[in-house]
């Protein structure tokens, strides 16, 4: 359920107001795009884009704003979320935001020049950085808001009222995931203010979409989020086959839900063995990560690989399942179960893990919302937002399942709510496998679907159909979409934009891990330093994800 | 220890024999420093785990300081962004040190043609092992780690091998 509407430029300031105050107070997505190389001409050649959702998660509207001039008021002062949002718009695009606080790139470099998304930009003109950003400027600012240091008479900052030290976390650092940096300053181990830097990992996703077809694409979403990636396929590929307004088969769906349970499952298992391993349990690793080895030893057999599968395909899979799947599957469920039987019995009584979680880390529902905060790591919080239930799709309404919340938004809660969740997953999946239906996992649509092979080698139409749609991709009609389902880290969308042909024109990820990275370094203000360690962890950041 | 040591016999029957024991050591104490960015680092977290396990090859104490390391493990894509801190981390190593490229990524920059991702890492800092795939198998990395070791038994360690090296960081 979706609203699309075209607003003046000057008046998105209050007209997003005016939604908010209506429920829309949950921000999605801020976008922009270049209309500049588009087949029809559009009013401007630029225009923003910013997508919202209801409070009662049901539906959500996109709101899109030609641009007559390359600036705009900032919503930042509305949602928390939009701050980062707002910079990578102006990082990648150019646009500028009026009275945005910290207006700076975030996934391009200090020395870059120019706009990458700007479609004038060639994809492949990189740019050599030579040193890295000392982030003070930013991090003083942050110390002048909270009253740490003066400003002296000739516009320099000085201490005022603490010996302060300051300390970069990463970004090579193994709790950092080597690729986030965090800058802080400690007053003895309590961190008084924090400023973090991303985009280590910024590939290009984006661009690169822009000139791989469709199908092309699938093996880049893998390397979204690669600790689940056929969750990132499935997001993918649902977006265009809703936008070419196919259906699926039956079983195709149902056996999307089960991988989509399975590579939630895979995904929580790493996020807990690395949160664990930070606070010194590294027995659990060794526990957590083998029955992860059995799911890439299923999963290989399936796709051909273990950990970027790029099992999907626009109207279906690769390949149905291969005969005694569901045996294997039985099997490793099993070692899932007892690897998280194991776990727990280390740390469910252990008081060391109790008083190194509990009321750490804790962000408020409230705050959760504000910054768009997703997946468990908003449910942990006490607010049961759900994809899979609040707008089902693949037929999730059918399968008996919980959405587990937690109560006080704490390391512990995001801990729990995801061991927890592997349990429901594994509910899912079973009802899945009891009643798999029968029947093809490709729709019989030969402008969508590649011909069997037979086909092809044996017929002129066969060949030419399979030419066609490897050479010019699935052609999708001219339009606007937006998209999500409830992967790992929550609601993770794609909007595309498409001028007709086997390319899509534009792709944004509306990426979970990218949001809650922006909540962090307000989250850690205040707390010890080790605790500012566990709660990264427990945001399971992702960076292929956030940095795309 | 330099075998140069001044100190030492100059006779090469000797020195021969040296080297052979000092390979011998080095072979099954190499201290991997993993830098890993992206997803070869979490099939790096396959290798270290029971299944795979690195200990069995001697390797198994990773460190993430760079000054307690003498293999540098570059799992997952380095973009641009990521290189004046991989060249950092590079340069507090110290001597004698080996670089394995881990991955597509981080040996031609994969699949990422583009703007912002670095077209292999020997354009900054030296490779001794590139390992292919996307991601390599643990196998794979294993493989690479066995190549090296016997290649520290068999005396082919040159410590001048990259004397000529100049990356695109050098310049400055």
């Amino acid at each position: 359920m979706f609203e699309k509407m075209i607003v003046l430029s000057d008046e998105i300031h209050a007209f997003i107001k005016s939604k908010y105050d209506e429920g829309f107070n949950y921000l999605l997505d801020i976008t922009a795009i270049d209309y500049s190389d588009y087949i029809t001409q559009q009013e401007k050649d630029f225009a923003l884009v910013y997508i919202l959702r209801h409070e009662s998660f049901k539906n959500y509207i996109v709101i899109k704003t030609y641009l007559h001039e390359l600036e705009i008021e900032t919503i930042s002062d509305i949602f928390k979320g939009a701050n980062w949002l707002e910079r990578e718009v102006y990082d990648q695009y150019g646009i500028s935001f009026k009275n945005h606080p910290n207006l700076r790139r975030v996934l391009n470099h200090k020395e870059f020049v120019g706009h990458p998304l700007r479609k004038s930009y060639p994809i492949t003109k990189g740019q050599i950085l030579h040193e890295t950003d000392d982030l003070i400027d930013e991090m003083n600012h942050r110390l002048l808001s909270k009253g740490l240091v003066c400003k002296t008479d000739n516009g320099l900052f000085s201490e005022c009222s603490k010996d302060l030290m300051f300390l970069n976390l990463g970004p090579s650092h193994p709790a950092s995931h080597g690729t986030i940096r965090t800058y802080v300053a400690l007053d003895g181990e309590t961190v008084e203010a924090a400023v973090s830097e991303i985009g280590y990992l910024h590939r290009g996703f984006e661009k690169s979409c822009e000139n791989h077809t469709y199908n092309q694409i699938i093996p880049y979403t893998d390397r979204l989020n690669y600790c689940s990636a056929i969750s990132n396929n499935i997001a993918f590929v649902k977006t265009v086959e809703e936008m070419l307004g196919v259906t699926l088969s039956e079983r195709a769906q149902a056996i999307r839900v089960m991988l989509l349970e399975l590579s939630r499952i895979e995904d929580h298992v790493v996020c807990l063995a690395a949160v664990l391993v930070d606070m010194g349990g590294l027995t659990n690793y060794w526990y957590m990560y083998n029955p992860r080895e059995d799911i890439y030893d299923l999963l290989s057999k399936l796709t051909g690989a273990r950990l970027t599968n790029s099992y999907m395909r626009v109207g279906g899979m690769a390949n149905d399942l291969y005969e005694g799947f569901e045996e294997d599957l039985k099997a490793v469920i099993k070692k899932i179960q007892h690897g998280v039987e194991q776990t727990l019995a280390l740390i469910k009584h252990n008081r060391i893990f109790h008083d190194r979680t509990q009321n750490v880390g804790v962000i408020s529902a409230e705050d959760a919302l504000n910054y768009a905060i997703t997946g468990p790591n908003l449910r942990a919080t006490g607010v049961a937002f759900d994809m899979r239930k609040d707008t089902p799709y693949y037929g999730y309404e059918n399968y008996e399942f919980d959405v587990v919340v937690g109560s006080v938004g704490d390391v512990y809660d995001r801990v729990m709510v995801r061991f927890a969740e592997i349990d429901e997953s594994i509910k899912i999946i079973k009802q899945v496998m009891e009643n798999l239906p029968e029947g093809d996992v490709n729709v019989k649509d030969a402008s969508v679907t590649l011909p069997d092979k037979e086909a092809v080698y044996g017929t002129i139409e066969g060949a030419m159909n399979q030419f066609k749609l490897i050479y010019e991709g699935v052609k999708v009609p001219v339009g606007e979409h937006y998209s999500a389902l409830e992967a790992t880290n929550g609601e993770l969308g794609f909007f595309i934009v498409s001028d007709g042909s086997g390319t899509p024109y534009k792709v944004k990820v509306k990426a979970p891990s990218f949001t809650a990275m922006s909540a962090y370094p307000e989250i850690i203000e205040g707390s010890q330093l080790a605790d500012a360690i566990l709660t990264l962890g427990s945001l399971n950041i992702i960076a292929g994800e956030m940095d795309r | 220890m330099e075998l140069s040591n001044p100190s030492l016999p100059n006779n090469i029957a000797i020195t021969t024999k040296l080297d052979e024991a000092i390979g011998w050591a080095r072979e099954s104490s190499l201290w991997p420093m993993i830098f890993g960015t992206a997803c070869c680092a979490i099939e790096f977290m396959s290798v270290a785990a029971s299944k795979y396990d690195i200990s069995r090859f001697g390797a198994e104490v990773v460190r993430f300081s760079p000054r307690q390391a003498d293999l540098l493990i570059v799992s997952g894509t380095v973009t641009y962004k990521q290189g004046p801190i991989l060249k950092q981390i590079y340069d507090q190593m110290s001597e004698p040190k080996w670089v394995i490229s881990m991955g597509a990524c981080a040996c031609s920059g994969g699949f990422y043609d583009n703007y912002t991702t670095m077209q292999g890492i020997d354009q900054i800092i030296p490779v001794d092992l590139y390992v292919g795939g996307c991601p390599p198998r643990p196998e794979a990395l294993l493989d690479a780690l066995l190549t090296l070791q016997k290649d520290l038994r068999t005396n082919k360690y040159n410590p001048n091998r990259h004397e000529n090296f100049k990356g695109l960081l050098d310049n400055v």
